[in-house]
């Protein structure tokens, strides 16, 4: 006789029991610290605090430590973290140009005013595994840093007048789409958040997808900057800013084909990308799929999914994408039920609909 | 207490706000007042998706946080709190939600429907008829009914504002044309007061007669897709259909194997290896109800 | 700018109060014409009814532009400091409205009345009248009604009741109304059909 369990409640402690003890792995095997990842593992940390629009090194790893290194799942954490902090208004934005450079590059000059200066970076690591490395490293001295006032690559192209002016929000307005309900059509500002939030993968195919014909636009790598810069804050009380600290940021601005038309001369186009952390990839994604969305407002058709506002800013979310993704493995029976019903009954309806013909032909 | 309650309250003690540092229902009286002004609108039309500026909370999107965010800016401590998932109290989604709220604003709690001065539910109406001041909460996936017709929000919100839904009756002409009958079991689209087509959460056909007229306020929250809407008490809800194939609900030749009930709506459990079926109520309390015994530990 | 040394408390128990005044905001807005009560311990400040006091408090902060007539004005003082809500210069510009002159009402078709697209864009009123009464000589109909509720309101100059049509013919826009009187109030919005 079928008795309904009521072991919901149960389950669920077990199944937290459970994972704690997964979470934690070998006992016999030191337990990982916060700051072990904040430091070994940075770009982690850094992808955990653009996405979850949250900078905080030790909350970030943290929150990695406690999803057991699933980042979008310390993405989650941190962003349901932030929902809680109050906010007191917005910063000043920060000024770019002024920042401690670790790592500065462009493509498009052979030699640009400061150099070119590599930074710590993978690009030209051969990518093979080093087996060395599972064996503790000594430490380096850190070097001395850089310069902090070496002009922006673009703003010598700006000079000349070859490149459209860096953009700004109509009436110095700006969005909070984590305030707000996102509306179509979307303002710069608030595209360029969902994408400074957005899902490092899906961006990174978007932007891919420009490069191999799905709205092309022929960018090339104007300027990349990793460094930190400083945050200031003016409140209202006070009437001057002051600084409330330094955060690292990675900044790309691209360069696009040039567009112009029978009133306007040619000028080059911008893309930019801007994340916390160290985050080329993300930043230079960003930065085309900011040029690719601005595609009808300077004039050119939308053909390609990169262009097409509402369907990358819609689902850029990893948390809004995973959490519905992943819904699916809640019970919904009911509904089955339901579309089981409907389709036994249409198959009976279609097997006595044959019948009938049957039994017509044979008489 | 029932044992349910009893587990619950045992698993996570009502706290008196602030002791974890989070306000009252978790949400920051901001964000309350924000949705609070939401939820006055749509009430003022029944119907019509009001965008509201959906937090992140602590559950995914797509489990229920646009259903826990109305309910988290509705409840207070007067209040008496039921939550269902599939119609049961004790799925564990339901089971987690309840946890939730029980943590963050320490309300009472019950599986009694008529209870329940709040009742949240994902994908069912309870068996027993609302009553006049019982307010129902929907948790909404996909708020938008003409989703499925026209992916871009900016024309879906040109057809609700010009009423034009003829691309809506158009889809459910062709599923008369291809299978004889709307192939649409749950989730089936009604209109409101004669105006807007509203989506009513991917409840079962079964149930939207329950939302016409209903004595209860209905509101509906979809977290991931920013849309708050409600249908007032009284108010007309009809399930698009036509005059040559008029709106039919399900129905089981089966009665429940528990209770004996031969008009709720039927779960399908397959209960051995040889995949033999037994039909119970997906209701739980409305089932657990019938079998008591006349006048026995039912009352609270 | 002196200081107001006399400036009014807001709730008591600002967590509470809030969430039991915007239920009874929502049960009235639900149930047109039923008249519900607020907190009566509240101390609103003269010529502010403590029912309009109340939902200024629950529903009001910085997002909200507050438009006050000319009978409201020393309001401004007490909205802006409880809730640091802007006070809109023109009517037009308010998402929020509180009317005590009723003789000299502007036109309901002045406020925010929202766009097709977005209705809910649009004003509410808390208008703070002279009586309210059930089973008044008004018949209101509609959403939230089962039949006819009979509602009084008295002070309203008669061109309000010959305006109302228009507002439920401009649906979905709109503007969405609260009666106030003392420590009671009622709801009026846009789909609700009044006969006098």
């Amino acid at each position: 006789m079928y008795v309904a369990l009521k072991g919901g409640e149960q389950a669920i402690d077990n199944a937290h029991g459970w994972l704690a003890e997964a979470r934690r792995g070998d006992p016999s095997v030191p337990e990982i610290s916060p700051a072990q990842i904040a430091g070994q593992l940075s770009h982690a940390t850094d992808r955990a605090m653009a996405e979850g629009s949250l900078y905080d090194p030790e909350l970030a790893a943290l929150a990695i430590k406690q999803a057991r290194g699933d980042l979008i799942e310390a993405i989650f954490l941190l962003r349901a973290y932030r929902t809680t902090l109050p906010r007191f208004g917005f910063s000043a934005p920060v000024d770019t140009s002024r920042m401690t450079l670790e790592r500065r590059i462009s493509a498009t000059f052979k030699d640009i005013p400061g150099g070119q200066i590599l930074g710590p970076t993978f690009d030209y690591t051969h990518r093979l595994l080093d087996f060395e490395g599972a064996a503790p490293q000594p430490a380096k001295q850190a070097e001395e840093g850089l310069s902090d006032t070496m002009p922006r690559v673009l703003e010598l192209l700006d000079a000349e007048g070859l490149i459209e002016p860096p953009g700004r929000s109509a009436g110095g307005e700006i969005g909070d789409v984590t305030r707000e309900s996102l509306e179509f059509p979307a303002r710069r500002d608030v595209r360029l958040q969902c994408l400074a939030r957005g899902d490092e993968g899906f961006l990174l195919a978007l932007g891919y997808s420009t490069q191999r014909g799905y709205g092309s636009n022929h960018p090339f790598a104007g300027e990349i900057r990793v460094g930190e810069v400083t945050v200031e804050f003016e409140p209202p009380e006070l009437g001057f800013a002051i600084e409330l600290g330094d955060i690292r940021v990675t900044e790309c601005e691209l360069v696009n084909q040039f567009a112009g038309s029978a009133t306007e001369p040619a000028q080059f186009t911008r893309g930019y990308g801007l994340v916390f952390g160290h985050g080329e990839r993300k930043a230079m994604s960003m930065a085309l799929v900011d040029r690719a969305m601005r595609t009808e407002e300077l004039g050119e058709a939308v053909t390609a999914p990169a262009q097409d506002q509402e369907f990358v800013l819609s689902h850029c979310d990893n948390v809004q994408a995973t959490g519905f993704v992943e819904h699916l493995k809640l019970p919904h029976y009911i509904d089955f039920q339901s579309e089981l019903q409907l389709v036994r009954g249409l198959r009976r309806a279609a097997q006595s609909a044959s019948t009938a013909v049957i039994k017509e032909a044979a008489e | 207490m029932s044992p349910l309650d009893e587990a619950t309250a045992a698993a996570a003690p009502a706290q008196p706000a602030n002791t974890d540092g989070y306000n009252f229902a978790y949400l920051d009286e901001q964000t309350k007042r924000m949705i609070r002004r939401a939820l006055l609108k749509a009430v003022a039309i029944p119907g019509y998706q009001v965008p509201f500026g959906s937090r992140e909370m602590p559950l995914p999107y797509g489990w229920g946080t646009g259903g826990i965010q109305v309910t988290a800016s509705i409840i207070g401590p007067d209040d008496v709190l039921k939550v269902i998932d599939q119609g049961a109290d004790d799925t564990t989604n339901a089971v987690s939600i309840r946890r939730f709220f029980r943590r963050t604003a320490g309300v009472p709690t019950t599986e009694r429907t008529e209870d329940a001065t709040v009742i949240q539910t994902r994908h069912r109406v309870p068996e027993v008829p609302l009553q006049a001041g019982q307010i129902l909460v929907y948790q909404v996936p996909t708020p938008e009914p003409l989703r499925w017709l026209e992916p871009r929000e900016t024309e879906t919100r040109k057809m609700h504002a010009l009423q034009e839904y003829g691309a809506m009756h158009v889809s459910l002409y062709e599923d008369i044309a291809r299978h004889g009958v709307i192939a649409k079991s749950y989730n089936y689209p009604v209109c409101v007061n004669g105006r807007y087509i509203m989506a009513p959460s991917p409840i079962p056909k079964f149930d939207n007669p329950k939302m016409d007229r209903s004595p209860a306020l209905q509101l509906f929250g979809a977290g991931r897709e920013r849309r708050i809407y409600a249908v007032p008490p009284h108010t007309p809800v009809k399930s698009l259909d036509f005059e040559d194939h008029p709106f039919t609900v399900q129905s089981w030749e089966e009665s429940c194997a528990l209770c004996g009930a031969t008009d709720s709506f039927l779960d399908e459990m397959i209960v051995d290896d040889q995949g033999k079926r037994l039909f119970v109520c997906s209701d739980s309390n409305y089932c657990e109800r019938r079998r008591e015994p006349a006048g026995g530990e039912g009352a609270l | 700018m002196a200081t107001d040394t006399t400036l009014s408390p807001g709730f008591a128990e600002p967590v509470f109060a809030a969430q039991h005044t915007f239920r009874a905001a929502l049960m009235a807005l639900a149930h047109p014409g039923r008249i519900v009560s607020v907190d009566p311990a509240l101390e609103a400040p003269p010529p502010l009814d403590i029912a309009t006091a109340a939902l200024g408090l629950a529903l009001l902060d910085h997002e909200t532009a507050l438009w006050l007539d000319g009978r409201l004005q020393t309001a401004a003082a007490y909205f802006r400091f409880h809730c640091g809500c802007p006070v809109a210069p023109v009517v037009g510009g308010a998402q929020f409205a509180m009317l005590a002159d009723l003789r000299a009402l502007p036109p309901l078709a002045e406020f925010r009345q929202g766009s097709d697209e977005y209705p809910d864009a649009s004003a509410t009123l808390i208008l703070q009248v002279d009586e309210l009464v059930e089973e008044g000589p008004l018949q209101l109909s509609g959403p939230g009604i089962a039949g006819v509720t009979r509602l009084g309101v008295g002070g309203l100059a008669a061109g309000f009741w010959r305006d109302w049509p228009a507002n439920n013919a401009a649906f979905p826009r709109g503007v969405d109304v609260f009666f106030t009187r003392g420590s009671r109030l009622c709801g009026l919005p846009r789909t609700t059909s009044v006969r006098s």
